[in-house]
């Protein structure tokens, strides 16, 4: 053969292989911004949140008309992508006026100077929000670079029916939790009371959030790592210890397997958060009306703490020409009455702002727990109860760490805390690498 | 005549005026990505203090740290010995399956050549994470037809998706997925033999399988080797079976494949200058791997041609 062809493939194979490279190289060039940042503003939002361009034409039609600010929405994947395609866009100076991001990454976003402080803008919003929400969007700092969107409030979901069937009670506590999972182990050898899963860290965080560890804390000018903490390793122990004797399952969630599980009442519960039925009506549509919802369990008994997983706000960010404009907008999206009545109907989701929740748009139950009329009355008090959280300018490396290595645990059925360790590590050789100062 | 008049450098020039569109688009498209993959790969970022606020994070000059930390790490050379399993399998089975068929299709008592030609050739037509979502169905246990029956038989079931097995069924993924392409490539070459070869063997009174191995065999023996060098390649960029099966088992790490981790490093923990130096390691261990064969399959051709 000729060895032009040889090079040419060889080339191309480079190519193909340093594609995913190249896709980095490549900004958003697609939104045009002008100069000037007052008069008519046209203002670009990047946002996964399913109907929310029906929410945004109440904004355009209404308060957007008069004030001259048109806002359009970019659909966006959810997830780690988006912030790598924000941080992207960022580099190039062309990111979108306003961003959804969840609250866990707005660390990271900060600390790539992504995000505007949105302080004096946002002064009659704070208001509206628990101070744990809020806080998370302060990073404990005077600035403000977000406006609380939703929240995941976690809570105990399980199959009333199955429960009465098999002579359960609702677990108050963790250690009842664990006796529940063990009878009824006893009891339907074939069945779990739920699954331990590595591929949401989410979850995991929220769990250890309730426990009250604090996973990033800073000092000066130091992160505190504190994954490996006191009340991380209980957690990790624990859930360790039930899929170690086997009283628990070990499948990964949100898989054929795992919904065929829910469908069939093979795991009658599901440790979870408010948007759970959202979830359960696509995976276990044969399930309606048989579930109810709890409280998490608790620590110790009488205590009444929840942790979150899930939730996201509305940031500005600092490559917008228009950030008072921006920020106007965001205020009013998260705090109007209409706008939130519109997000909960055609987004689905579960409103940080307090008055909206127990607003008329939540009068009634989901569709799903018809059975549980007062679902959100009882979800609203739950909320109150979120656990403060602490998140650090890493939490995608420490997320990716936990899918492998409690992943790998989960899978060997081996000891939980040394996968707790690995996750440890894995963050404070990153904030090391990066040149965080880290404080041991 | 009117190109006697022309001047001569207008001759000389046309054939760079007809090259230029391609340089063009080979520069903008393909050296300058590279060129900022290898520029990225040199660099990295210094965070001051907390990394809050403006000018916290800077881009430096890394050197070639970004380099060793990878030929370093773990993980990275995990995910390449397991690319290396899943290849020995992936491998063989195909190209030696895609022969077997090319070689039965190519005798002459086949029947209904054309329509087993195509069912092989079928499963090429699916994208690979089609066809991954379709096989990581039928090996989980509790959606999978096969497992039911096995239920039903009482016969043991075993985890497709843990351990040794696993290397199986990704692998199996892969052998499905390419075996037509590759018989195709080899029977368009069995297809070219000569009628007067054939006839020749034929009256000297070989069998059909003394044909195929001492006639046919060597005669495709450059398809065999493009094939080979196709499978290598591929091989070496698997990425979207283990990560189409990631979601349905804890067996597959987010950096199962040097790929995979390249993809973690980029997306997940954003880490660009890393991934870049991964992914340039990959493309040099490619074209290192690539050429290196060929250049063994060329000089064993040119011993034969000697003899």
């Amino acid at each position: 053969m000729p060895i032009t062809k040889h090079s040419r493939l060889v080339a191309s194979t480079i190519a193909v292989v340093l594609g995913a490279t190249s896709l980095v190289a490549c900004g958003s060039s697609d939104d045009d911004k002008s100069a000037s940042s007052s008069g008519p503003a046209t203002l670009t939002f990047w946002t996964w949140a399913p109907g929310m361009d029906k929410v945004v034409d109440l904004w355009n039609k209404g308060p957007g008309k008069q004030q001259q600010i048109t806002v359009e929405v970019k659909k966006q994947a959810s997830g780690d992508s988006l912030i790598t395609k924000i941080l992207t866009a960022h580099k190039a100076k062309k990111a979108p006026d306003l961003v959804q991001a969840e609250y866990q990454a707005l660390p990271t976003l900060v600390s790539n100077d992504a995000l505007a402080d949105i302080a004096t803008e946002s002064k009659d919003a704070k208001s509206k929000f628990a101070e744990g929400v809020w806080q998370q969007t302060t990073l404990g700092t005077d600035a403000v670079y977000a406006i609380p969107q939703d929240i995941g409030p976690m809570m105990f979901y399980y199959r009333a029916d199955l429960f009465k069937k098999y002579g359960l009670a609702v677990p108050t506590t963790w250690e009842q939790f664990a006796e529940t999972a063990r009878a009824l182990k006893k009891k339907a050898p074939d069945k779990a009371l739920t699954t331990f899963s590595a591929n949401d860290s989410g979850l995991f965080a929220g769990l250890a959030q309730q426990a009250g560890a604090k996973w990033w804390t800073s000092s000066g000018d130091k992160w505190k790592v504190g994954i490996d903490d006191a009340a991380t390793r209980k957690v990790a122990d624990f859930w360790g210890g039930l899929v170690k004797e086997g009283a628990i399952d070990n499948q990964p969630m949100y898989q054929p397997a795992w919904n065929k599980a829910l469908n069939t009442g093979k795991e009658i519960a599901w440790v979870s958060a408010v948007w759970a039925p959202g979830t359960l009506t696509t995976a276990a549509p044969q399930t309606k009306g048989k579930w109810a919802m709890a409280p998490l369990p608790q620590w110790s008994a009488g205590e009444n703490v929840t942790g979150s997983w899930g939730g996201s706000s509305t940031a500005v960010t600092t490559d917008s020409p228009h950030k008072a404009a921006a920020a106007k907008f965001a205020a009013w999206l998260n705090t109007d009455p209409q706008a939130v009545a519109a997000l909960a109907k055609e987004s689905g989701i579960y409103p940080a702002s307090t008055s909206a929740q127990t607003s008329d748009a939540f009068a009634q139950p989901p569709a799903f727990f018809s059975n549980q009329s007062d679902f959100y009355t009882k979800a609203s008090e739950i909320a109150k109860t979120t656990a403060p959280s602490a998140w650090g300018p890493n939490v995608n490396v420490a997320y990716t760490s936990f899918n492998d290595a409690f992943g790998a645990a989960a899978k060997n059925k081996s000891d939980f805390g040394a996968a707790l360790k690995t996750m440890q590590d894995a963050t404070v050789a990153d904030l090391k690498k990066q040149g965080f100062g880290v404080a041991q | 005549m009117t190109s006697a008049r022309r001047k001569p450098y207008g001759v000389k020039g046309a054939p760079y005026g007809f090259l230029l569109p391609a340089a063009v688009l080979f520069v903008l498209f393909f050296a300058l990505p590279i060129g900022y993959a290898v520029w990225l790969s040199l660099h990295k970022v210094q965070v001051k203090g907390l990394g809050l606020g403006a000018g916290a994070r800077q881009e430096v000059w890394a050197g070639l740290r970004n380099y060793t930390d990878a030929l370093t790490d773990s993980e990275l050379v995990d995910g390449a010995l397991r690319v290396a399993g899943y290849g020995a399998i992936v491998v063989p089975v195909m190209l030696g399956l895609a022969l077997v068929f090319a070689l039965m299709l190519d005798t002459e008592k086949v029947r209904l050549a054309p329509v087993t030609r195509l069912a092989i050739f079928l499963p090429y037509a699916i994208p690979g994470v089609v066809a991954a979502l379709l096989w990581g169905f039928l090996y989980l246990p509790d959606v999978s037809p096969f497992f039911y029956v096995l239920d039903k038989l009482g016969l043991p079931q075993p985890d497709l998706l843990d351990g040794g097995p696993l290397y199986l069924a990704l692998s199996n993924i892969a052998v499905w997925g390419g075996t037509g392409f590759n018989m195709i490539v080899i029977y368009t070459s069995l297809q070219a033999i000569p009628a007067e070869v054939r006839e020749a063997a034929k009256l000297d009174g070989a069998t059909p399988l003394q044909t195929a191995l001492r006639i046919k065999i060597p005669m495709v023996a450059p398809s065999l080797v493009l094939t080979f060098f196709f499978s290598i390649i591929a091989t070496l960029q698997v990425f979207s079976e283990p990560t189409t099966l990631k979601p349905l088992t804890n067996s597959v790490s987010t950096t199962w494949s040097p790929l995979m981790k390249v993809y973690r490093d980029a997306f997940n923990t954003g880490d660009i200058y890393a991934a870049a130096a991964e992914a340039v390691i990959i493309a040099v261990a490619t074209l290192v791997l690539s050429f290196g064969f060929l250049r063994a399959a060329n000089s064993r051709t040119k011993q034969e041609e000697a003899r």
